[in-house]
């Protein structure tokens, strides 16, 4: 009988300078249901819920608070009509008590002074209805994240007429926790409350919630019941490719890689990041890492490279084995890394092409090797042509190339180091249609020089197209590999949707 | 039974670290020296310093936000000079002190806007602060002017008489009230929740919906409020203004707060700690002075010690909560296995 709305958004629309993030969505929430919002990376699920709770302001359509139009002008506007968020990092106070925390800004008084005795039994009493028996007088960082997190949410439950927003509030938290969590989630829906749940986690989705709504692009896909809604279908939807067990594979040519094992990764991981996996490179071979956003692929490309410390496991590099990687170290053994978000960690924007070119050579050769002006200007006319850079020189600042050459020039910059690994996450991520063509071809030129080479992408089709093996993650957990004739996109939506994988590993998956 | 009962947690160590170390250092004094153990001498820590526990006191709550605030040696001096100045051109002494504490209101507010509105580190702001606070106090006059004003000699020469024999002066009274007033704020009041809450985590704290902007500027203008009020006390110590007075005293303001507990990366400290801390090198100043023959550059010497040793100190517990909040976490989990079992 719980179909009453409580929540609904119709028509939403929401224009950035140069892009439409949402446009026209819908969202209905009823009472007494946890609600998924579902997409991928860009989809606008942070966009609308950030319009929902008061940050953005809409640009049209209708949100309807119990039949009531709102517009929120601020997240404490919104909260103030009961909508209240709790995001993926715990946003509470380390310092204050937990009993603070919970009531910060709104603390009970007694003749006008804060009256903690109040205070900490009207705590103790929220929290017992969320099955929590902590001490409320303790400082918050005593306990743990996922406590923390409860915390978080007990605020938010208090605050709320209803209305709750969790945002990606699982990412932290480790199995045990995630249930703990769950239970939670489920005793507020039978409260009453309607639970808007964002993750990227397909498991969690089926274990909690009762709609789906999928987002692709900044518009609606549609609103789905979970039980109505196969996990195959639910991918597909989500990445956009229509789901056709009848396609035949691809018309992937089988190229020979050499069977020179380069680097093999035993037993990697690192607690809450990536759970252990095995990863062969051979020489020349490229391999690219699938599966959806926080399944962990640019996780993994982290522990190669070093950037993150492992918590477990060796990498193996010819005879060699290496406990602790670091990007120093990679550097010295021929590695090269392209990052997900050149913007933010690979381009120094207000540097030269010349000298974007020449950083990674130089914290190769040391800094006091100090290489001539002349030969930095060789070198980086030379990768220029070789990799067809659109620019009139080597001196032009490089935030005034276009993305997709800004993205050569990062290859250049590692490929002037002559690597025997390249690592690129999402290479061709925001570069126009040719560029992307080209980037790819460079791929192949690269492998066929030697050059082994990890490629992560969200573009099923771009990994179909480039590479040898893929192998395929999901939620953390390395869930199997494809090769050959088997590599098409509907194989990989499968293995990610059902999470079984050629070898098995189904048994691992948690949560 | 239970309220006397003390518990030592990772959150008083340091006040009750400190508290030890006045114990110690005054056991040894008494010692050391005839005449160092009596009323009188304990007493005259209060009224030697009395402006220094209230500047002391206002930096706390500066540093708590995770700010600092480095102009209050040159207000109190500003404001010895403004009264100093005022009072020989005959104001009524009630009038000045009234204007000493509007214009330490207005100097702090003032480097409290400009932090907030403009994101400036408070280092910067305050820095500047401090030479604008020097460099007035020297336009108004380079001389020292001795204060003349009745009600200020007056109040200056009171003695308030206690039990037992010894004697203190108003401003005693005045610290006291205002660093009672003081940890009644930070405790019971929202202003001063907000203040510990922007010292744990200023994003989380406008998540919260706390009002950073006001809650910066309001630390600012009480810090400067305390250089004021701390200034009008100073005068009726010295009765005379001069700009020189008190060089590089922001720098002892800072250090009591430190050996006072008051963590310098904001978010934890008692507001009573200060207080403490002041109290602490004023007994290291009166063993130097007993002692005769050291140079008082020893004090400095003696502090520097004690910061290093008080920072480490804090250090330990930080790192030792974080292996703490770990441990707590595992015994829960242990905890319920039980259960189950």
């Amino acid at each position: 009988m719980s179909t009453k709305i409580l929540l609904q958004l119709e028509g939403v629309s929401k224009e950035f300078p140069g892009v439409k993030a949402l446009s026209g969505v819908d969202l209905c929430l009823r009472k007494g249901e946890i609600h998924a919002l579902m997409g991928e990376n860009g989809a606008g699920k942070s966009t609308l819920i950030k319009v929902m709770t008061g940050v953005y302001k809409r640009d049209s359509g209708v949100m309807k608070l119990n039949g009531k139009e709102i517009q929120p002008k601020s997240p404490l506007e919104a909260q103030q009509l009961g909508i209240s968020t709790v995001y993926q990092e715990v946003n509470l106070c380390p310092n204050l008590s937990v009993a603070e925390n919970i009531f910060i800004g709104r603390q009970p008084r007694k003749w006008g002074m804060i009256d903690w005795e109040t205070m900490n039994r009207r705590s103790e009493e929220l929290l017992a209805r969320l099955d929590l028996y902590i001490d409320v007088k303790q400082q918050l960082s005593m306990y743990s994240v996922a406590i923390q997190q409860m915390v978080a949410i007990a605020r938010a439950v208090d605050i709320s007429s209803g209305i709750l927003i969790l945002d990606e509030p699982t990412s932290s938290l480790d199995t045990n926790e995630v249930k703990q969590l769950f239970s939670l989630m489920k005793k507020l829906r039978e409260e009453g409350m309607g639970i808007l749940f964002v993750t990227h986690f397909l498991d969690q989705v089926y274990e909690v919630t009762d709609r789906i709504t999928v987002l692709r692009n900044g518009t609606l896909v549609g609103e789905y019941k979970t039980e109505e809604l196969s996990r195959t279908q639910l991918v597909s939807h989500m990445i956009g490719r229509e789901w056709n067990p009848d396609e035949l594979s691809g018309e992937k040519s089988n190229k020979t890689a050499s069977a020179e094992q380069f680097l093999r990764a035993n037993g990697l991981s690192k607690k809450g990041s990536i759970n252990p996996f095995d990863l062969t490179i051979r020489k020349g071979e490229v391999l690219g890492l699938a599966g959806l956003l926080g399944s962990g692929r640019t996780e993994i490309a982290r522990l190669i490279f070093g950037i993150d410390k492992s918590d477990s496991g060796v990498l193996e590099l010819g005879e060699e084995k290496i406990a602790a990687m670091s990007p120093q170290k990679a550097i010295k053994y021929g590695f090269g890394f392209c990052p997900e978000d050149r913007k933010v960690e690979g381009i120094v924007g207000e540097l030269t092409i010349r000298e974007n070119i020449i950083l990674a050579l130089q914290a190769k050769n040391g800094l006091f090797s100090y290489i001539q002006t002349k030969k930095q200007k060789e070198i980086a006319q030379e990768y220029i042509e070789l990799l067809k850079v659109k620019t009139p020189g080597t001196e032009q600042r490089i935030d005034n190339l276009s993305g997709g050459n800004q993205q050569k020039v990062i290859l250049a910059r590692w490929l002037a180091t002559q690597p025997r690994l390249l690592i690129l996450d999402e290479p061709t991520r925001g570069i126009d249609v040719g560029s992307k063509t080209e980037i790819r071809k460079l791929i192949f030129n690269l492998a066929a020089s030697g050059i082994s080479i990890l490629i992560i992408s969200a573009e099923l089709e771009e990994l179909v197209n480039c590479c040898d093996r893929i192998v395929v993650l999901r939620d953390r957990v390395q869930i199997g590999e494809i090769a050959g004739s088997d590599m098409n996109e509907n194989r990989i939506m499968q293995m990610i949707a059902e999470g079984a994988g050629v070898y098995g590993k189904s048994g691992v998956i948690g949560a | 039974m239970k309220a006397l009962r003390i518990r030592v947690s990772s959150n008083n160590i340091i006040i009750l670290a400190t508290l030890l170390l006045l114990v110690l250092l005054y056991g040894a004094g008494s010692m050391m020296y005839t005449g160092f153990f009596s009323m009188q001498v304990f007493l005259n820590l209060f009224i030697d310093n009395a402006y220094l526990i209230i500047v002391a006191t206002g930096m706390a709550f500066v540093i708590i936000t995770g700010g600092i605030d480095l102009s209050v040696a040159s207000v109190v001096a500003l404001i010895s000079m403004v009264s100093a100045s005022l009072l020989e051109q005959g104001m009524n002494a009630y009038v000045v002190m009234s204007i000493s504490l509007l214009v330490g209101i207005a100097f702090g507010a003032g480097q409290g806007y400009l932090i907030h509105r403009f994101q400036l580190h408070p280092w910067i702001v305050t820095l500047a602060g401090m030479f604008l606070g020097r460099g007035i106090a020297y336009l108004i006059g380079t001389e020292s002017i001795v204060v003349k004003n009745e009600t200020y000699t007056k109040i200056s020469s009171y003695k308030i008489n206690l039990f037992g024999g010894g004697f203190i002066s108003i401003s005693v009274v005045i610290a006291l009230l205002f660093v009672i007033l003081a940890i009644l704020v930070g405790r019971y009041t929202g202003f001063g929740r907000a203040v510990y809450a922007l010292g744990g985590s200023e994003r989380s704290s406008v998540l919260m919906g706390l009002s950073v902007g006001n809650t910066t500027i309001a630390v600012y203008t009480l810090s400067g409020f305390c250089s004021a009020l701390g200034g009008i006390v100073f005068t009726f110590y010295m009765l005379s203004g001069n700009s020189l007075h008190l060089m590089g005293m922001e720098m002892d303001a800072i250090a009591a707060c430190v050996i006072g507990g008051i963590l310098l990366t904001g978010g934890f400290g008692y507001l009573i700690g200060p207080m403490f801390g002041v109290l602490c090198t004023g007994i290291i100043q009166t063993i130097i002075i007993f002692q005769g023959t050291l140079s008082s550059w020893w004090t400095k010497i003696v502090i520097g010690f004690l910061l290093f040793l008080f920072m480490a100190l804090q250090r330990l517990i930080v790192m030792r909560k974080e292996k703490g909040g770990n441990a707590t976490q595992i015994t829960r989990k242990i905890a319920k296995n039980n259960v189950k079992m």
